[in-house]
């Protein structure tokens, strides 16, 4: 919905500040990603719904630059909505969100949300990289492209597609599903973006052609389930596509899949595990179970929550864009660079991750952080990869 | 240099602005007070860089307008005369809990929900009296303001629990009070001439407090509340004083609110605790039994009205009803007026502010607290507003103007007073306390940068 439509409900906020934390108080910082690292009332949920009424609505301020700047600093983590105590609060994300399009609109952008759109309407990926590219990942892995009567397709995303590290998770989760012995197929050089970030930045023009183009390539080929590797198309297919197709993250596929015997991880894999709940597998969609369901089948892991776990857990600040805008990057108080800090504090050796989008964050915060000796970051997929392999690990 | 710049070098670029968002934002606050222009907005980090920003002000003869959690709701966070707006939640270390002794060493920006967390994390056996206010309010935000919290009754107000400070005074010396002026340790006020008082309910008019000491408390194993209901106002004062006689209470809330309907009378909300389960029981028996003397006229709740009071009024930090109520005009605004006044005043002072809510075609929505042991109450009546609507707010700001007037009339002070209520106060104030006060801040902030047009006739 445009920003008109929440016109009688942006005023609504009172700047309290409940969605600065977590829910529960179990945290002593704050638990919203922009506010840490900033720490100006302005970019907070409450400062960002006030700023949004006065220049947007009001008209009291003059939309600017800074402005601009102000409201993508969000990462759209949705702790907001999740601690507002108001029966507004699932409102609060619709509206940050609404008021990106309207910036869109006045073309009052930052520079690298502008790359990132016209990227993707040229490329069909933020990066730049040839269409042809993009299924080049799966190369020599057995992974074939979908065809008509797959039971599946394996929706890989951009990131997963193109980011050399996330590329490993992708690979990872097709040697799986091949293992699974389910038949499932990728669009490769067919696939474009899913329009996730492209929504979340507000172009919704664009996102309506992606969302046209994919589902039309989805019709034609007969899809009906799609798997994902990435949250974030997880939720775009799921939410905003067409509900004629069925949509699984991946953890919730590979949890079925463990339960029915069609995947064997009586190999196991001992060591510690802490897990980082990605915003649009978690806050967004409320799926905190099937990647602990998982973790927790693998004999010999021992998986250690923490301190801020499923509603609570900390964005990685890659989510609204920021993984490529980096407007809220920097400096210690990053939010992936604080994650990576959390995650170390629980003794495990291992941080797993079941988004590339967390995954390509934290494994650059780990090296910021000087910590590759003592954490590695893994997807789940990779896991699961190397427990079903023949010796487990 | 110019002033931003000056602050640029004294704190980082990142944590300075004077960009018209930055400046929207720290003008204005929930209530209903006219918003007024901040020049600058300044978030540091150490105390050093507090007293470089002071004197610079100084230098510059810039205002300071000292910020927490800016939920006063009475724009006390809000320049008057412009100039830095320093935001203090960069501040945040919790720099010692002494368990033994039974307090914290904090620094200026740190949250009640921050030591809260820490407190139930670390020392889940003691707590720190709670404000009503949402978690991000300051603790000292809420010293400076007399505050109150879920302990008020039996541990007095928030400024009473103070053990010591560090202050950065208006000319930029950094000054500490309390046993920390003597010794490394912050366990006492006294037996020192206290000159806390220097900055307690000055509204950061005379310094800016960069440090406190606050007590602690055991936290009890066992702490529940009852819910009493009475159509009979006049029988609060000795009501009040029945129940403050038995010296058990934690602390003891009165609601009356015209909506929902069984919350129209008066609700009395007392609160207990105790460590022990049997000690407990007596507690609660004792207060049921109190209800004997008023047979008929004050009246136990049971059933779901009084589990809704438990679920709003018994979590710390609160659910509160006062939270819920404030969206009830959907406008986003929301202020009080905190009337303090003498027991056997309270009935008057409401159903003053009843008449007073109606003539403004409010609905009345009325939330007291007795403060310190019973001898006073804070009354506070709340009004919701529509910031989207200038008329509303101008509405509310005449009513909240009203209210101030009667809680004066009837003999009381008031709480958190924004600048023209300090004013009201001031023209009834004895002239030789208003020119101690004038020496005072004389003495102390030559340059009247410090919040200036609070505490001013």
């Amino acid at each position: 919905m445009a920003l008109a439509d929440y016109e009688g409900m942006i005023h609504r906020c009172f700047r309290c500040g409940y969605c600065k934390f977590t829910s529960d108080y179990s945290y002593v910082g704050f638990n919203c990603p922009m506010y840490n690292k900033v720490r100006l009332e302005s970019y907070s949920p409450g400062g960002l719904m006030w700023l949004i009424h006065a220049a947007l609505v009001k008209e009291k301020l003059k939309p600017s630059k800074h402005l601009s700047e102000i409201l993508y600093s969000c990462t759209l983590c949705r702790n907001c909505s999740e601690e507002c105590r108001f029966q507004f609060h699932e409102d609060i994300v619709h509206v940050l969100k609404a008021a990106r399009e309207a910036m869109v609109e006045k073309q009052l952008v930052p520079p690298m949300v502008s790359q990132f759109l016209k990227n993707v309407y040229d490329y069909g990926n933020p990066y730049r990289e040839l269409k042809e590219n993009r299924g080049h990942w799966a190369e020599n892995t057995g992974i074939r492209q979908y065809e008509k009567g797959d039971e599946f397709l394996y929706y890989v995303g951009c990131v997963g597609s193109y980011d050399t590290v996330s590329q490993k998770a992708a690979r990872a989760l097709g040697r799986v599903l091949l293992k699974s012995g389910l038949s499932f197929g990728i669009l490769g050089s067919r696939e474009i973006c899913d329009g996730n970030e492209v929504d979340m930045l507000g172009e919704k023009g664009l996102f309506e052609f992606l969302k046209e183009e994919n589902t039309r390539t989805f019709k034609e080929l007969g899809v009906k389930k799609i798997v994902t590797l990435s949250p974030h198309s997880y939720h775009a297919l799921k939410n905003s596509y067409s509900d004629e197709f069925e949509v699984f993250h991946y953890t919730q596929l590979f949890r079925d899949l463990i339960k029915s015997g069609a995947l064997d991880v009586s190999g196991g894999f001992r060591t510690k595990v802490t897990y980082h709940d990605p915003c649009f597998l978690g806050r967004y969609n409320h799926e905190y179970d099937a990647p602990r369901e998982i973790l927790t089948a693998i004999p010999g892991i021992e998986l250690i929550e923490m301190e801020r776990a499923k509603e609570n857990a900390f964005c990685c600040g890659g989510g609204g864009g920021n993984f490529y805008t980096d407007i809220l990057g920097g400096g210690e108080s990053t939010p992936s660079r604080i994650r990576v800090m959390e995650a170390r504090e629980t003794g495990a050796k291992i941080l797993a991750v079941s988004c590339p989008v967390c995954m390509m964050m934290l494994e650059d915060a780990l090296k910021a952080e000087g910590l590759e000796n003592e954490l590695a970051i893994k997807d789940i997929a990779e896991i699961m990869d190397a427990v079903c392999g023949d010796s487990g690990a | 240099m110019d002033v931003y710049g000056s602050l640029v070098e004294i704190v980082g670029e990142e944590f300075v602005s004077d960009q018209e968002e930055e400046l929207y934002i720290y003008s204005r606050d929930s209530g209903a007070q006219e918003p007024r222009k901040a020049d600058y907005v300044v978030a540091p980090k150490k105390v050093e860089e507090v007293q470089k920003i002071v004197l610079l002000a100084n230098r510059e003869k810039i205002p300071i307008t000292p910020m927490g959690g800016g939920l006063t709701l009475s724009g006390l966070a809000v320049p008057i005369k412009g100039g830095i707006v320093l935001d203090m939640k960069r501040m945040d270390r919790i720099i010692e809990i002494n368990e033994k002794s039974r307090y914290a060493v904090l620094e200026a920006g740190v949250t009640q929900g921050a030591l809260h967390s820490h407190l139930n994390k670390h020392y889940p056996h003691l707590e720190h009296s709670m404000p009503d206010a949402p978690p991000m309010a300051t603790i000292v935000g809420n010293v400076v303001i007399q505050g109150h919290g879920h302990l008020s009754v039996s541990r007095g107000i928030n400024s009473q629990m103070v053990n010591g400070m560090e202050v950065v005074l208006p000319t930029g010396e950094v000054c500490k009070l309390g046993s920390c002026s003597v010794s490394p340790h912050w366990f006492t006020r006294d037996p020192l001439p206290d000159l806390m008082g220097l900055f307690i309910g000055w509204l950061g008019t005379t310094g800016i407090i960069t440090k406190i000491s606050l007590q602690l408390l055991p936290k009890p194993k066992f702490r529940d509340l009852l819910t009493f209901t009475s159509n009979e106002l006049d029988l609060l004062p000795d009501f009040i004083f029945d129940i403050t006689q038995l010296n058990l209470l934690d602390n003891l809330f009165i609601i009356s609110q015209e909506w929902p309907p069984w919350a129209q009378g008066i609700l009395y909300v007392p609160i207990v605790s105790a460590q022990d389960e049997e000690e407990f029981a007596l507690k609660i028996k004792l207060h049921k039994e109190l209800l004997r003397k008023y047979e008929g006229k004050i009246t136990l709740v049971e059933g779901k009205h009084a589990e809704r009071m438990r679920e709003a009024r018994l979590p710390v930090p609160p659910v509160t009803l006062g939270v819920m109520a404030a969206d009830t005009k959907q406008g986003g605004g929301f202020e009080y007026t905190g009337g303090i006044v003498p027991i056997e005043k309270v009935p008057e002072a409401s159903s003053r502010s009843v008449e007073i809510a109606h003539k403004y075609g409010q609905p009345y929505l009325l939330g007291y607290q007795l403060l310190t042991g019973g001898h006073s109450m804070m009354c506070g009546l709340a009004y919701c507003l529509n910031r989207a609507d200038d008329e509303d707010v101008e509405k509310v700001r005449k009513a909240i103007d009203e209210t101030n007037r009667m809680i004066l009339d009837v003999g009381g002070v008031l709480w958190k007073a924004e600048a023209p209520a300090q004013r009201l106060m001031m023209q009834r104030m004895d002239p030789n306390t208003i020119e101690l006060m004038k020496r005072v801040l004389r003495a102390l902030d030559p340059n009247a940068i410090m919040n200036p047009g609070n505490w001013s006739e």
